[in-house]
């Protein structure tokens, strides 16, 4: 079973991004189950949400505790919030962000971090607005490219069922961001960070 | 056709396909997707029924008992405050006999003001005349549904089903959305017995005196009692066309067991995969559901549990000055048994106010109801800090 975890901000479309995963991975196959965390979302603040994949049926019927993935919609979280909270060690952060990977030593440390300019590229696609660029589908190309799990048949498949609009566009966002990834591994801390942290 | 939806649009595909004829329904947190769900369906013709807007809950259910009295297939949904407000009208429709189904979303009563799960809402209209029947997955739950109806117009009686708050009304998961031609045969168009006709007139909820009033309340508990033979039948059906079938009790991995934890809603789940680990580490530990809580599966739960040494009874609601309700209930059942056949029972509340129950809670609740000989008190409260 793998165990994900996504942190955005109200508006953003985090929910829809799990349910977007979600939709893409059954059509691969997958058993899926996505959630938000359960509370009352306002536009601008944190929202998080959850999503289990696996070849068996999922049982387990409440939050994740110790995710194996982190997906982050908006960067301005990783200082905000203790964003990797219960991360499994040796897991995978993607970060919607114009930085590269290596500009995150403190999540190298203990997790493989990938990054893409998803922002930017809903930004030149038309979806939402500027200051409110919808960046769901450009996640969820970068998610695909960067562990193999979904095709780019299932992902646009996924778009067609789930984004009632501008599905072009979305498309188009989604096979863009697969092109605009840039993954660090984990580099692991030396001793002595060990020692600090 | 395999869908990933979240269990408050199961619920709209499952009134859909059961092919309701008139909805009347008032959005509430977190049941309102099924309301927005059945109304998009109405207005786009996919599902040609009648939905009446009401301003509250009470009148959504008093419009559902004019249209069932007129013998059309009629559906509602609520959820906490908005079941509470139409308590006086879950009377109304079981004493009038109108095979009624809600959906009911199962969250916490206010104050403290709770967006969350618990089933305080549901188990406070336990004395209705409804049927409750508590569903575990999005599938159960729209298969249940469709089911109810079968239920209730077979015997006269109004069916609730719940699911947890979020835990399955905002949960994604795959769907199998049965074929409209199987669900067609398995479920014709209502046929009432009884109904007002303006061609042929007849008078309904007259007064009833003390020498027939006691009669309607016998002939009610009659259809009560032939509940739990009805479901039988009705989800064999299910099982033959659509492979799939759930029961008023379900005992998993229960063979042998010396401990058995009772739960209902999605805490089933959960714990069916504590359950897995447990005995792959060789323990004898099994899992009973309870589906249907009205009418008590009183002869079903005896059986399941004569003889089994300890029982963890897991309680998502509180009958403030008692206890769980759920354990109360299997009490009452347990108490005809013979002494060395009745299981030890441990009632634990847990889960309120839509509180994570995680494997780690109910691995606490297997290790408390095996650590002392007989439970200290009626309600052991987990996870609470006074």
């Amino acid at each position: 079973m793998r165990e994900l975890r996504l942190h955005g901000r109200g508006g953003q479309g985090t929910v829809i991004a799990s349910k977007l995963l979600a939709v893409a991975l059954f059509l691969e196959g997958r058993e899926v189950q996505s959630f938000p965390m359960f509370g009352v979302e306002r536009r601008g603040s944190p929202v998080t949400a959850f999503l289990r994949v696996d070849d068996e049926p999922l049982k387990l019927r409440c939050e994740i505790e110790a995710p194996d993935e982190l997906i982050v919609l908006d960067p301005t979280l990783i200082d905000a919030t203790d964003i990797t909270s219960g991360l499994k060690p040796g897991g995978r952060i993607l970060i919607n962000t114009e930085q590269a990977p290596e500009e995150f030593p403190q999540l190298l440390a203990r997790a493989h971090v990938s990054t893409v300019d998803a922002t930017g590229i809903a930004v030149r696609h038309g979806l939402g607005g500027k200051a409110q660029p919808i960046v769901n589908t450009a996640i969820l190309g970068a998610y695909a490219a960067d562990t193999g799990l979904i095709t780019v048949e299932s992902m646009v498949n996924a778009i067609r069922e789930e984004v009632p609009v501008q599905i072009d566009a979305n498309i188009a966002a989604a096979t863009e961001a697969m092109g605009a990834i840039r993954h660090a591994a984990m580099r692991g801390m030396t001793a002595r960070e060990v020692a600090r942290a | 056709m395999k869908k990933v939806m979240v269990g408050n649009h199961a619920v709209a595909w499952g009134a859909r396909l059961a092919r309701v004829e008139v909805i009347s329904a008032y959005p509430i947190t977190p049941q309102t997707q099924v309301v927005e769900k059945l109304s998009e369906m109405c207005a786009d013709g996919t599902l040609p029924a009648r939905f009446i807007k009401v301003e509250s809950e009470h009148s959504a259910m008093a419009a559902v008992i004019g249209a069932s009295a007129t013998g059309v297939r009629a559906f509602t949904a609520s959820s906490s405050h908005g079941l509470l407000y139409m308590h006086e009208m879950l009377h109304w429709a079981a004493g009038a006999r109108l095979p009624i189904v809600m959906a009911d979303v199962n969250r916490a009563i206010g104050p403290g003001w709770n967006i969350w799960t618990d089933q305080n809402d549901s188990l406070s209209q336990r004395d209705t005349g409804w049927v409750q029947l508590y569903c575990e997955t999005n599938q159960e739950v729209l298969d249940t549904t469709i089911m109810a109806f079968k239920l209730a117009e077979s015997l006269n009686v109004p069916v609730m089903l719940t699911l947890d708050g979020f835990y399955l009304s905002h949960t994604a998961e795959p769907v199998e959305v049965p074929d409209q031609e199987l669900v067609d045969r398995f479920l014709p168009k209502r046929e009432a017995s009884y109904k007002l006709d303006v061609d042929e007139p007849h008078a309904f909820g007259a007064l009833v005196k003390p020498d027939a009033y006691m009669e309607m309340r016998w002939l009610q508990q009659e259809a009560l009692q032939k509940v739990p033979a009805a479901l039988d039948a009705i989800e064999r059906d299910w099982r033959r066309m659509f492979g799939r079938s759930y029961g008023a009790l379900e005992a998993y991995r229960a063979a042998d067991a010396e401990l058995l934890l009772v739960t209902s809603g999605t805490v089933t789940s959960t714990a069916r995969a504590v359950v897995d680990a447990r005995r792959a580490a060789g323990e004898r530990i099994g899992l009973l559901k309870v589906k249907m809580f009205r009418p008590f599966p009183t002869a079903l739960v005896r059986e399941a549990l004569r003889g089994v040494p300890r029982a963890a009874v897991l309680d998502r609601n509180i009958s403030p000055g008692h206890g769980g309700i759920f354990a109360e209930e299997l009490r009452s059942a347990l108490y005809d048994l013979p002494d060395g056949e009745r299981p030890e029972l441990f009632g634990f509340v847990l889960g309120l106010g839509g509180r994570d129950i995680t494997p780690a809670v109910i691995e606490d609740v297997i290790e408390q109801t095996r650590a002392g000989l007989r439970p200290t008190r009626e309600d052991l409260w987990v996870g609470v800090n006074p």
